[in-house]
């Protein structure tokens, strides 16, 4: 310590240096941009000219209050692509986890011969471009396409995935006999929260979003396979032994011993999953646009949507605050969930 | 004890069989995607699950080639993913050294911007990404596919850990010999820290050359698109009603390609790179 004193003013200036850029370039495109963003959400800038100059119409928080309250297109579409987005989150987050458990669980087996070919069979469509991968979906899940010629070898009609709009709980309902989705009962129809009518909430996701899911989490499973896995490796073999012996079965000592061993990297995964599946957009851009009737829409969709085809900044950027709002809130219940698990 | 034989030779099968079932359902769509590509259109619209392309046929890829702005995006997504790369793996190392080593006013605040920058999502600056390259008269240029990115707070981060990992003894030996700070990190810390730089290369390679959502926001002329943007555009725009699925499969599998080959030779830093993600925050 005592040595370095002649160097500190040089050691200052060389750190100064090394992150100097870094600094200016987040701080011009990452920190920058959400306070512009912030101000354009308070106003009905339309894209032309600087969104700082004095003709523009400062509207305050209508752009926010137009999501929430105001009954119009505005809401309708926004509440519309919240819905759709949290059928999404819902069917998601668990399906990519579990098969992410399965599949570390298996390829994790010691004996296993041609362990890192799977291995890396698994993860390579997570390092794959988004839009090539939404891609080859589009062909698979086609009219004519691999999906639809493998159900018909089983004498199974396929749907025409991408047109479909209809809801899979609705399909369910309808199919149950319970309720006649072409007529739904009234006391469904009559009124519900946020402009969307009880029945519209309860739609479950439809067919053209079911081929996104199911995209999605074939593309997202190998990554948090690739988690689980190196958490899988720090469990102690004696451990798992220790509880054979004392005669507990192999469910048993994945239940009672595995498990809650892996509760921190499940609950990551889970977060990251939460964060990220409130983002898609890719997908959504590539195959659908939204469409068919709106039922692929998200939040994030929307946004673009709204300031880049409708010119309409303000309101495209209130939606992505609204958005921002959502996953700070994930990510800060995951740091601190985090920080207490790695405390104890 | 349970007779272990035929019981632990059923679950290995039975793994197995799983196994092998999950890596057809990850690997087909790509076999799909090679085959269809070498297809005609009638026979990839009639055996779409066929993995041999009967006839075998080239038409794709001419039309690719011959009648899209292919080579341009290629060409675009090349320049742009080594600029991307080059300046993400010098300026990430150089500030992740500074936060770990470097002992300056402001460090532990901007440690902590990172790690909060690393926390915003992506999709919400897609409208304040282009309102800034607006205001400062940068939309639509090659600056603006490649400034705004060429920096990333978790590549700064994945630096910063590896560099706090290694021993201070090294530097200072250099430094006795009369090293200055620039020296000492480039000519011995630098050099230490290959399996983080080829972390980082490989991950910064693969998220440039797949990067797609950012050139939305910052360009539209054609002529600037990168293979990602032709592709999507090739898709949605006069193509995308036809079928043409030959054609667009092809596109989209010279835009895998790269990548594929990279993470087969690199395979183990890419999971070194996905399992960094869980060791941050």
């Amino acid at each position: 310590m005592t040595g370095r004193r002649p160097g500190a003013a040089r050691e200052q200036l060389a750190g100064w240096l090394f992150v100097a850029p870094v600094v200016v370039i987040l701080g011009l495109f990452m920190v920058a941009p959400i306070l512009m963003a912030l101000w354009v959400s308070l106003t009905g800038w339309n894209g032309q000219g600087s969104p700082f100059r004095a003709g523009v119409p400062f509207v305050g928080a209508d752009n926010y209050t137009r999501l929430f309250t105001e009954e119009g297109l505005a809401r309708r579409d926004f509440m519309t692509s919240v819905r759709n987005n949290a059928y999404y989150v819902a069917i998601v987050v668990p399906l990519q986890t579990v098969l992410a458990l399965g599949l570390a669980l298996v390829v994790n087996a010691r004996l296993l011969r041609g362990r890192t070919f799977f291995r890396a069979a698994f993860f390579f469509p997570s390092v794959t471009s988004s839009v090539a991968i939404s891609v080859v979906f589009l062909f698979v899940f086609a009219n004519s396409g691999a999906v639809n010629g493998l159900l018909a070898l089983f004498g199974v009609d396929g749907p025409q995935w991408f047109a479909d709009s209809r809801g899979l709980l609705h399909l369910l309902l309808g199919a149950t006999g319970l309720v006649d989705p072409d007529a739904p009962p009234a006391a469904l129809t009559g009124g519900g929260p946020f402009g969307l009518s009880w029945w519209e909430w309860l739609s479950g996701p439809s067919v053209a979003m079911t081929t996104i899911i199911m995209l999605v989490v074939w593309t997202t499973s190998g990554t948090f396979m690739l988690m689980f896995l190196a958490a899988l490796q720090d469990v102690p073999v004696t451990l798992e032994e220790a509880a054979m012996l004392d005669g507990a079965g192999r469910w048993g000592v994945f239940r009672h011993v595995t498990l809650p061993l892996l509760r921190p990297t499940t609950f990551l995964v889970v977060t990251l999953g939460l964060i990220a599946t409130w983002q898609v957009f890719d997908q959504i851009y590539v195959m659908s646009q939204g469409n068919p009737a709106k039922t692929t829409l998200t939040p994030a969709f929307l946004s673009y949507q709204t300031a880049f085809r409708s010119f309409d900044y303000g309101s495209g950027t209130a939606i992505s605050f609204v958005l921002f709002a959502v996953i700070v809130l994930l990510t800060l219940l995951q740091r601190l969930v985090m920080r207490d698990r790695r405390a104890s | 004890m349970k007779p272990r034989g035929p019981r632990a030779l059923a679950s290995a099968f039975a793994g197995y069989f799983v196994l092998v079932f999950f890596a057809l359902v990850f690997l087909y769509p790509f076999v799909i995607q090679i085959a269809t590509s070498l297809k005609s259109e009638p026979d990839a619209a009639a055996h779409p699950l066929s993995p041999v392309p009967s006839p075998l046929s080239l038409a794709g890829y001419e039309r690719v080639f011959a009648h899209t702005d292919l080579p341009l995006w290629l060409g675009n997504s090349l320049l742009v993913t080594v600029v991307l790369t080059v300046g993400r793996v010098l300026l990430d190392s150089m500030a992740g050294y500074a936060l770990a080593r470097l002992r300056f006013r402001g460090r532990r605040a901007i440690a902590a911007g990172i790690v909060a920058i690393m926390a915003v999502p992506g999709v919400v600056l897609f409208i304040p990404k282009f309102l800034v390259l607006n205001q400062l008269g940068l939309y639509d240029s090659y600056t603006a596919l490649v400034l705004p990115v060429i920096c990333d707070a978790a590549g700064v981060f994945i630096m910063r850990q590896f560099f706090v990992s290694v021993p201070p003894t090294v530097e200072e030996a250099a430094r006795v010999d009369g090293a200055g700070i620039f020296r000492t990190f480039w000519s011995v810390v630098l050099p230490m820290a290959r399996p983080a730089l080829i972390t980082l290369t490989v991950i910064s390679f693969q998220g440039a050359w797949n990067e797609f959502p950012h050139t939305l926001v910052a360009v539209q002329s054609p002529e600037l698109f990168t293979l990602p943007r032709g592709l999507a555009d090739l898709v949605s725009g006069s193509l995308g009603k036809g079928t043409q699925y030959p054609v667009k499969l092809g596109a989209a599998l010279l835009a895998t390609i790269p990548v594929a080959v990279v993470f087969v030779v690199f395979q183990r830093y890419f999971v070194r790179g996905a399992n960094e993600g869980s060791e941050k925050g």
